[in-house]
This record gives structure tokens, C-alpha cells and sequence, in this order.
């Protein structure tokens, strides 16, 4: 590649934010600049559907850094504006409005979007997807006690707002067409757990549910099922999983499958062009190489880290064990690893004591952890994972042993 | 508004005024502090916002809770005063708190 004196980032979240910091402190001098389409310098979208919820926490306290640093440290920070093609012969990217910027390397963190439920009256008013402050900050105000909220899809996003609803009062039904929530992220038997809270909590489940439309005139009124079942509802909120947001690197002939597709150093099949956090979909060490699309925030900084090594020339980063967490009522769900193609699972802890890890293993390797209040379990396996040692199942299960004492012993 | 002094691992010091009601990581991330990722944006998710508070301090932070103090024990370079930054808030009564950085936070 030959010098890099300009950088441009298109996406202004959080793995665009850490792209820009980091290439600063790396020593980059050239010119950075960060496209956003929000209005905002980029902000942490972790807590939207927990304390920026709730009202615990203000815009201000999202954002990741003082929108002042960026042009303290000459970051170009362009919000509220869209990027809308890229020419990868000349390097130029074309922005709302016909102003062209050239770029030496350019990094796309344009993220991901919710996915619109393909249902009759998705666009009534009332009905909500959750991936924006701005988002949250149209549907706050219909989080008022005694409304009836109807979640559409049992993910972590969904049962986090069904959490904080519930503490604020509103009457909760979650739909969820699988047999349990949680079903692409976590076990039957943690799922379970899960289930039992928020039932404790309140929140009514209709699993194996069929959404078939959103009733009302102008303002939702129910969700009809397709077995005739309908729920009154005041909100809708569509938690349904989200799609890489991909226009620009598929419109320039990036290859692309579930995620622009990159190598371990988040290179393109243009080698001028990174891609990183949501959107992407980059080898993992730890799990085969396997191409992986991390939504998390290990995986934005991850991305950017690496990102701002490979321009600068500095060193790379330590690569982690990926890493997730869920905050619901007074439970701290922490995650390493990935549990996808486990065959067996120990448990520390028991359920009944809402502080429990389920260790997952494939054959007799650890993969993943699913810690409930239980952070020295957590960061004990992702210390394991990461360093690529396991514990015998019957010793991890030992609770006599403290976990730092095991992870000590690991082999 | 209350200071808050932080002391880089090299010894640099950076003294920040930071608000009640924010935490001690909070502040450090505003202000561009080097030194603490806070990876987790305090959500208590990560152990990479740990800091040694100055032993004249410890009695005014307090102790850490059980969660924090079960992450911290997979922290590097532990020591008795070592805190998450995130679990401490900032009041008054912590007006001219000092903190030192360790050497990294992974």
C-alpha cells in the first residue's frame, strides 16, 4: 500500500469513534475524516435499551467522548450525512449534496439496521424499532405506566426493554415465534431461566407466536396472530434481529455475504478498503478462523484497534475471546466465547440462587460462558478461551474451588 | 465542582473537574485521561477501568462491592487499594480524590 495520508471513516459509531481515536493515538497525522448519518458524535448504543431508557442516563453521558475532542485532535467529524457511493477506481466517496472526498484508505463501520417486521400496518404509528438514541427518544414517552407494550421477538434487545418496561410499569407481552427466547444466542436450559424471570417479573410470553398483523387506524392498536389470538397494544416494538448495513460496499462489488467479507486485518477484497464492527464479517482466531459477524462492542473496538494498527504500521492488538453482556432487572448476564456447536454444558452455581455460569464445551474443549451475576466465572473463561486452554468438565463444575484458582491450573 | 487527579503510569498527571454524579471513569473518558479503555462504558462488563486509589482516599471511596471485586481479582498488577473507576461516583466528600493507572488494563 502506498502512504496513507488520508483516512476516511463512513459509519460515525462506535467502531468508526475508536477507528478515528485510535489512529490519533497511533501517531497518524494525515487526515481523518468520520461520516455519520446521526446527529450525534458517535455515542455508546450498549445502554439505549437499558439506562437511556430507563432516563438514568442523558444523551450527554452517552456519548463516547466530548464531541469538542474531535476537532481538538483534527478528526473531520461530518454528522448527519449520508455517504451514498464509492468509487474505487478514482477513491473518491460521494456524500448527499455531490461533494466528493478522496481517500488513501477508507473504513467502513456503517453497522447494522433492525429488521423491519413484513407485516400489514408495520408503519402505524406506535410501532418502534430500537437501534438509535433517536429511536429510544421517540418511543420514551409512550413508556408510561399502565400502557401495553407487545415485544416482537424475544433477543437480548427485546428482553432488556421488556426489563425496563416492567420497572416502569407497563403491562408486557412478548412474542416470539421460536419455542423459547433467546434461541439463537443462548441454551434451552439458560433460556429457561430467563423465561422464569421475567414471568416472575410480569412479562406474559406467547412462544411459538405467529405475528400476522399490526391492527389500527392510524395508531396501533393490537398485534393479530395467525391463529386468530389478538393482543391489545399501546406500543409495538419490533426486536426481530438486525441486517449488516452493506449498500455501499456491495454497490462498489465488495464481496459480501452476511457481512462485508474481510481478512483477520479487516481488509476488503480491496485492499485500500477496511471494514469493521456490525457490518462485517472477519476470521476469528479462536473458533477455526470461522467467518464471524460479531454485534458487540468487543468487536467495534476490536475492529478498530486492529484497523488503526494495520494503517499506522503499529503493533496489533491482543485479540480477546469475544465478549457480550445483557443487563435485565438485577441480573448481569455476561457472555465469552461463542457457544454455537457446543455438545455439553456444566453449570457452577445453581439457577435457584440467580447467580449461576453455564460453561459450554465441545468435546472436551471450553468454548463459551454464559455467567448470571457470577463475574469471576465469566472472565475466568474468557481468559481460558482466549489463551486456548480448558478445565476438565467435573473440576469447572467444583465449586468448592475458587475459579481463579482453577483458571491458575488450566492446562 | 470536585478535582479529581490522575496519575499515569509514567507519572504524567492529568487533574480533571468532574461533576457529582458522574463516575471516576466517566470523567477520565471526557477528558481524554490515558490509560483507562472502559471498554464496557461502565457497565461493570469489562475490568478494563481499573485504578489504585491513593491510600488517603481509600477510606472516603469505600470498598468495592462483590461483583467488582470478583472481576478485579482477574485484574493485572492487583493491589489492596485497586477499584473498578466505574463503581466509584463522584460527591463533594471526593473533592482532590487522587488515583494512579496501572500499566495496562488488558
Amino acid at each position: 500500500m502506498n502512504e496513507i495520508k488520508r483516512v476516511i471513516i463512513i459509519g460515525a459509531g462506535q467502531a468508526g469513534g475508536e477507528t478515528a481515536q485510535r489512529l490519533r493515538q497511533g501517531g497518524f497525522a494525515g487526515d481523518i475524516t468520520l461520516i455519520g448519518e446521526e446527529p450525534y458524535a458517535p455515542y455508546q448504543r450498549p445502554p439505549l435499551s437499558k439506562k437511556y431508557l430507563a432516563g438514568e442516563l442523558d444523551m450527554d453521558r452517552l456519548l463516547l467522548r466530548p464531541a469538542s475532542v474531535y476537532g481538538e485532535e483534527n478528526i473531520a467529524l461530518l454528522t448527519s450525512l449520508k455517504a451514498v457511493w464509492i468509487d474505487r477506481a478514482s477513491k473518491k466517496v460521494r456524500v448527499e449534496g455531490g461533494r466528493e472526498l478522496s481517500y488513501d484508505a477508507l473504513v467502513l463501520a456503517t453497522g447494522s439496521r433492525p429488521r423491519k417486521l413484513p407485516l400489514a400496518g408495520a408503519d402505524l404509528a406506535g410501532v418502534f424499532t430500537l437501534r438509535t438514541a433517536a429511536d429510544i427518544d421517540a418511543m420514551k414517552p409512550h413508556f408510561v405506566q399502565g400502557k401495553k407494550l407487545v415485544v416482537i421477538g424475544a433477543g437480548y434487545i427485546g428482553l432488556e426493554a421488556a426489563a425496563v418496561a416492567r420497572q416502569l410499569g407497563l403491562d408486557v407481552t412478548v412474542v416470539e415465534t421460536a419455542v423459547r427466547p433467546l434461541a439463537r444466542v443462548t441454551s434451552p436450559e439458560v433460556a429457561g431461566f430467563f423465561l422464569d424471570e421475567h414471568t416472575r417479573q410480569g412479562v406474559r410470553f406467547v412462544l411459538g407466536g405467529q405475528p400476522a398483523l399490526i391492527k389500527g387506524s392510524d395508531h396501533v392498536t393490537a398485534v393479530g396472530l395467525t391463529d386468530g389470538t389478538e393482543i391489545p397494544a399501546d406500543i409495538v416494538l419490533a426486536g426481530i434481529g438486525v441486517n449488516p448495513e452493506m449498500t455501499l460496499a456491495s454497490q462498489c462489488g465488495l464481496t459480501t455475504e452476511n457481512g462485508v467479507i474481510t481478512d483477520a486485518q479487516c481488509r476488503t477484497s480491496d485492499p485500500n478498503i477496511f471494514a469493521i464492527g456490525d457490518c462485517a464479517a472477519r476470521p476469528i482466531s479462536f473458533f477455526d478462523n470461522r467467518l464471524c459477524r460479531l454485534e458487540s462492542v468487543h468487536n467495534a473496538i476490536e475492529g478498530a484497534k486492529i484497523v488503526a494498527a494495520a494503517i499506522t504500521g503499529g503493533k496489533p492488538p491482543a485479540l480477546e475471546a469475544p465478549w457480550f453482556w445483557s443487563d435485565q432487572y438485577d441480573l448481569k448476564l455476561q457472555i465469552a466465547g461463542l457457544f454455537n456447536g457446543y455438545d455439553h454444558i456444566v453449570f457452577r452455581g445453581v439457577m435457584t440462587d440467580r447467580a449461576f455460569a453455564a460453561f459450554y464445551y465441545q468435546g472436551e474443549k471450553l468454548i463459551a460462558v454464559d455467567a448470571v451475576n457470577k463475574p469471576a466465572e465469566y472472565l475466568g473463561a474468557k481468559m481460558l478461551i482466549q489463551t486456548g486452554r480448558s478445565l476438565p468438565r467435573d473440576v469447572i463444575a467444583d465449586e468448592t474451588r475458587p475459579m481463579k484458582e482453577l483458571v491458575a491450573s488450566a492446562k | 465542582m470536585p478535582k479529581i487527579t490522575y496519575i499515569e503510569h509514567s507519572g504524567k498527571e492529568h487533574v480533571v473537574d468532574a461533576p457529582n454524579g458522574q463516575t471516576v471513569m466517566e470523567a477520565a473518558v471526557k477528558h481524554a485521561v490515558p490509560g483507562i479503555d472502559a471498554d464496557c462504558g461502565g457497565a461493570c462488563a469489562c475490568a478494563t477501568c481499573h485504578v489504585y486509589v491513593d491510600a488517603a482516599w481509600a477510606d472516603k471511596t469505600g470498598e468495592a462491592g462483590s461483583m467488582e471485586q470478583s472481576m478485579l481479582d482477574f485484574a493485572n498488577d492487583v493491589e489492596p487499594t485497586s477499584r473498578l473507576s466505574c463503581q466509584i461516583k463522584i460527591s463533594d466528600a471526593l473533592d482532590g480524590l487522587v488515583v494512579r493507572l496501572p500499566k495496562s488494563q488488558h
